[in-house]
């Protein structure tokens, strides 16, 4: 009958494979958890077990299948990055498996309502243009961030952080008294997004943003929403060409119609909707941002290469123009952008590749060239005065350049095997809350510093 | 007697960088050698143990590699890197500042209230 055990005991052990591999979190480890599985069966049976309780035994050592895929998941959270959601407490995989399309869907409506509410105290899109401009990432994030709280269930203490982060918004674009036409409108129009994202980021990960792996999660959605709501933008313009086409065809004029409802309550309501997008779609669509990140290292790394044999042949020098430090700011943007993407898809343990050294000759010529013209205009910032603009573009480039920096250096100890993989990823996520610093630090600080210009 | 959930978790870095010292290991005879230490008393959920390799091993204490035994499975080892042994050593030293701080209250607590 030992045979017949054995058999028994072989086809228990593959549906218990089966079974664990079925788990995202813990997949290709199945193996190792397989193998440990095994070791504690023969000791048991050595020291008397029949096959079948050795097995429940083992099994049961092993730890609940739960627990033991929930603590995979908090370590391989990229694993499950397709699939999110982690199967928590009873309480929570309840939550998650019901449908949050109702909590999408009013955001979304929330969202398209609170942005026409203006409208009834006689402020419109074409007259007050400027205070929708200051306000319009207030708009846009509030309903997103609520949605985040409302999924995350998030405790009474990081709801408040959140709702004060964004009355410290909400306050910086409007109590001060910023002329129409002052440099400080437009910062703070481009930096009260980026810090109000990272406000919603708070509420995404549910209150745990120290966390290095919840912060990399963030940075994968934001990618992510930010390829949805392209797509949807580009859905909406064929939307709004059809809508105006066709009711001019019938002889009625939709334009008001359009401007003046469709495109900015679809635009807001469409921040939430791409959000839930991500989340829900995640099984589905392979992440697009890494692999837009594939395509485009190898051709920015050439005309980078190009633009600096460029710059060695021709001895005219860098023309330096007011506005050629904000398009060094965006350069390096985009750099950083494609290097944190890939950071973001990459297996943290295979072996540094022919992709890490391309990264690594796209950071260091990005680098070399934002020097070169860091050097060229050093002499030309005196002489411009410090307006708000000149500070923040600088400022800007400062940031950037340290973060691009020392991951460069980073990088290169991981290709010479000398530093993990995770280092690079570690300094990524910690390097965000400069980026939030920054912001609110041009939202907040910059106006009364210089006088409201 | 049980030991509490957090005391497991806080000793289990340096429990099985310790171990990793000594010799190359895999998963089962490190648990196995964790029970022996403690005499039986540190249980371990086994599965428990494996994200926490996986973490070492991505922050860069320890490595992994595949052997196969002749005629056996093959078999995910760990061995530990310079970077980890100067990790256990820092784990050396903030253990030993706890336990003499606990010595020094065992001693001065009254021995009917310790044995108890």
């Amino acid at each position: 009958m030992a045979t017949d055990s054995e058999y028994d005991l072989e086809r228990q052990i593959g549906e218990w494979r089966t079974y664990m591999q079925r788990r995202q979190a813990v997949g290709t480890d199945a193996e190792e958890l397989e193998d440990h599985l095994r070791s504690t069966i023969t000791d048991l049976t050595e020291g008397g077990l029949q096959p079948d309780e050795a097995f429940l035994v083992a099994v049961k050592r092993m730890g609940s299948v739960d627990d033991v895929s929930r603590e995979f998941a908090r370590e391989h959270s990229g694993r499950l990055w397709k699939q999110l959601v982690l199967a928590g407490t009873p309480e929570a995989q309840a939550a998650t498996n019901r449908p949050d399309l109702w909590t999408m869907i009013g955001c979304a409506a929330g969202a398209a309502i609170a942005i026409k509410l203006p409208a009834l105290f006689g402020v419109d899109f074409d007259n007050d243009g400027e205070f929708y401009a200051r306000n319009i990432s207030l708009f846009a994030f509030v309903p997103l961030a609520a949605y985040f709280a409302i999924r995350r269930k998030l405790s009474p203490l990081y709801l408040g952080i959140v709702a004060l982060l964004f009355a410290a918004g909400a306050i910086g674009a409007n109590v001060y008294q910023l002329s129409q036409n002052s440099q400080s409108v437009i910062l703070t129009a481009i930096h009260l997004p980026l810090a109000l994202w990272l406000a919603a980021g708070v509420a995404y990960t549910g209150g745990d943003w120290r966390s290095d792996r919840k912060r990399m999660d963030f940075i994968r959605f934001t990618g992510e929403w930010f390829v949805y709501f392209v797509l949807i933008a580009l859905g909406g313009g064929v939307l709004t060409g059809f809508t105006v086409g066709t009711f001019e065809a019938i002889g009625l004029n939709a334009e008001d119609f359009v401007q003046l409802w469709l495109i900015p309550c679809g635009a807001v309501a469409a921040v939430v909707v791409a959000a839930w997008l991500v989340e829900a779609k995640q099984s589905v669509i392979e992440n697009i941002a890494p692999v837009l990140t594939r395509v485009f290292t190898p051709l920015f790394t050439a005309v980078l290469l190009a633009l600096l044999a460029g710059i060695g042949i021709s001895s005219t020098g860098i023309d330096v123009q007011r506005d050629v430090l904000i398009l060094f700011d965006l350069l390096l943007v985009v750099v950083l952008g494609l290097l944190l993407y890939s950071i973001s898809a990459r297996d943290p343990l295979s072996p540094p590749g022919l992709f890490d050294k391309l990264q690594l000759a796209l950071v260091v010529s990005a680098l070399a060239i934002d020097v070169l013209v860091l050097i060229a205009i050093t002499g030309r910032i005196a002489e411009w005065g410090s307006t708000p603009n000149k500070v923040a573009a600088l400022g800007e480039n400062v940031v950037l350049l340290t973060n691009l920096a020392w991951s460069a250096w980073l990088l290169l100890g991981f290709i010479r095997r000398q530093l993990p993989f995770a280092a690079l990823e570690r300094w990524q996520t910690r390097y965000v809350v400069v980026y939030a610093a920054w912001a609110w630090a041009v939202v907040l600080v910059f106006p009364p510093l210089f006088n409201f210009k | 007697m049980h030991i509490p959930k957090d005391l497991v978790a806080a000793s289990a870095t340096p429990l099985v960088l310790g171990i990793l010292s000594q010799q190359d290991s895999y998963g089962y005879a490190i648990i196995k050698q964790i029970s022996e230490l403690s005499g039986g008393q540190l249980e371990w959920t086994d599965g428990l143990l494996y994200p926490l390799l996986h973490r070492l091993e991505r922050v860069g204490h320890i490595e992994s590699f595949w052997q196969t035994p002749e005629g056996g499975r093959r078999r995910k080892y760990y061995r530990i890197t310079d970077q980890g042994r100067t990790e256990l050593a820092e784990h050396h030293r903030q253990w030993t500042a706890v336990v003499d701080a606990l010595k020094g209250i065992w001693n001065m607590t009254p021995a009917r209230l310790v044995e108890g």
